[in-house]
């Protein structure tokens, strides 16, 4: 009996521009820019894509994860369920340069989990009784009340994992994990970058988080490049005013 | 914001004492945060967070963080013994489902009713509601931990609240530097007077409409 030869989905970075395009969705893992895919977001940036919608649980800092493109403009909307930690995002919000959508952080998770799935959405009663149901389209289960949030995907996802076999087999790095598995799920094209790229078969299956089905292309992570939060501190040890690098 | 170092602690000492053996519980950012300072190990406390850790411990060492371990707030944390990762549908799921015992939060405003409004100030400050509407409408009890007023002087417990609400009827507790109220399922009770507060300056501060408890008792420290 032979092994089946698995195809590998290992590209260089180069190979990857054409996926990106002006006016594109694009969905990116991370939570407050943990676990956000740095050399990516660094190539989308460096590609000079704009008018792009982005769908993420936050924008990180503005030198952080996702806050990149926001600082640098490349956002035109936003689907998120918090921005708090990127003034400049609050800015642009305000100034109407940025379209913003805000979910409740689990029903965004949920959406983006359904439309991985296959699903058309769900049904959550998060929100009811608040802001959050406004112009949402209501249903009765079971006597009771629930919104219908529809599924979201996107034409790109971009995910960051800690190891990927050549087949696209994904492990994540301890909470950097967060919005990754599910994002890459719900990507019509789905780009892993990954901090260590080993052969099929060097993954334990039973430790697999994202099966290699959802994945398109892996390409080599290059590791963050920028300062964390907390390593942003005054000579006197204060926290220090947030910088882009 | 206004509250001195030592009244912070001292709210976040008293809802510690809300929090049973075993509990998952959520800590929101600000006050809440300090309450795990109070959570003897004994009491094996699962503290739940946002981007998926059930188990959080404590703050690191300096030189010992790591930028992929970290709290919904972006900085560096630990892990307790049995503690587990996952992704941001399942930590929210925990949520829904209810199996978050109890979740700690500060507010803006909450009403006599147990109305809380929590995450957006209209024209002013639109942070988006992260996790917080999901905390406080499924969380099976939820503490809230604020100044007894604004920076205004008024009363931040009312009688409706102005603000859009982050979940209607969701508060059950409410502990300021002054008091500690239970939310009843038609009023609001004072239990505790922080000293050196009177019950006369807790009436002034509070617009809110509420019932003395028959067992009032003072917090002295």
């Amino acid at each position: 009996m032979t092994e089946p030869k698995v195809p590998s989905k290992v590209v260089e970075m180069d190979q990857l521009a054409s996926c990106f395009k002006n006016g594109m969705t694009l969905m990116c893992g991370g939570f407050g820019g943990v676990g956000a895919p740095p050399t990516l977001v660094n190539f989308i940036l460096d590609l000079g894509v704009r008018d792009i919608e982005l769908i993420s649980n936050d924008v990180g800092f503005p030198w952080i994860g996702p806050g990149k493109l926001i600082t640098e403009k490349r956002i035109k909307k936003l689907i998120a369920s918090h921005i708090g930690s990127n003034p400049e995002a609050g800015k642009q919000m305000h100034d109407g340069e940025l379209e913003v959508v805000f979910y409740p952080q689990g029903t965004l998770a949920e959406k983006i989990r359904a439309g991985g799935m296959g699903l058309g959405g769900i049904l959550v009663d998060v929100g009811l009784g608040t802001l959050v149901e406004k112009g949402k389209q209501k249903v009765n289960v079971e006597d009771k009340e629930y919104m219908i949030e529809p599924a979201l995907t996107a034409d790109v996802s971009i995910v960051f994992a800690k190891e990927a076999d050549i087949y696209g087999n994904l492990t994540f790095d301890k909470s950097a994990r967060n919005t990754n598995p599910l994002v890459a799920t719900a990507g019509d094209i789905t780009i892993v970058e990954a901090e260590r790229i080993v052969g099929a078969g060097e993954l334990d299956p039973e430790c697999i988080v994202t099966p290699g089905a959802f994945v398109d292309y892996v390409v080599p992570s290059k590791g963050v490049d920028w300062e964390w939060v907390w390593e942003l501190r005054r000579a006197d040890g204060s926290p220090n005013v947030p910088h882009k690098k | 914001m206004g509250l001195g170092a030592e009244t912070r602690r001292r709210i976040a000492k008293r809802a510690a004492q809300e929090i049973t053996h075993g509990m998952i519980v959520n800590l929101g950012i600000g006050i809440p945060t300090l309450v795990a300072d109070y959570l003897k190990p004994e009491l094996g406390v699962m503290l739940h967070t946002e981007n998926g850790i059930l188990g959080m411990g404590p703050s690191p060492d300096e030189g010992e963080e790591d930028g992929h371990l970290s709290n919904a707030g972006g900085y560096p944390v630990t892990l307790v013994s049995g503690a587990s990762y996952f992704d941001s549908a399942t930590a929210f799921g925990i949520i829904r489902k209810g199996y978050l015992d109890m979740t700690i939060l500060g507010a803006l405003e909450v009403s006599e009713q147990g109305d809380i409004a929590n995450w957006i100030v209209p024209r002013k400050r639109v942070p988006g509601m992260g996790g917080a509407i999901d905390l406080a409408q499924k969380a099976k009890k939820v503490i809230v931990l604020m100044n007894h007023t604004n920076k205004d002087g008024g009363s931040k417990i009312v009688h409706r609240c102005n603000l859009p609400l982050t979940v209607q009827k969701g508060a059950n507790m409410i502990i300021t530097e002054m008091a500690v109220f239970h939310v009843r399922e038609d009023h609001l009770e004072l239990i505790e007077i922080m000293h050196p507060y009177t019950l006369e300056q807790i009436k002034r501060a509070t617009e809110a409409t509420f019932r003395v408890s028959p067992t009032l008792t003072t917090i002295q420290s």
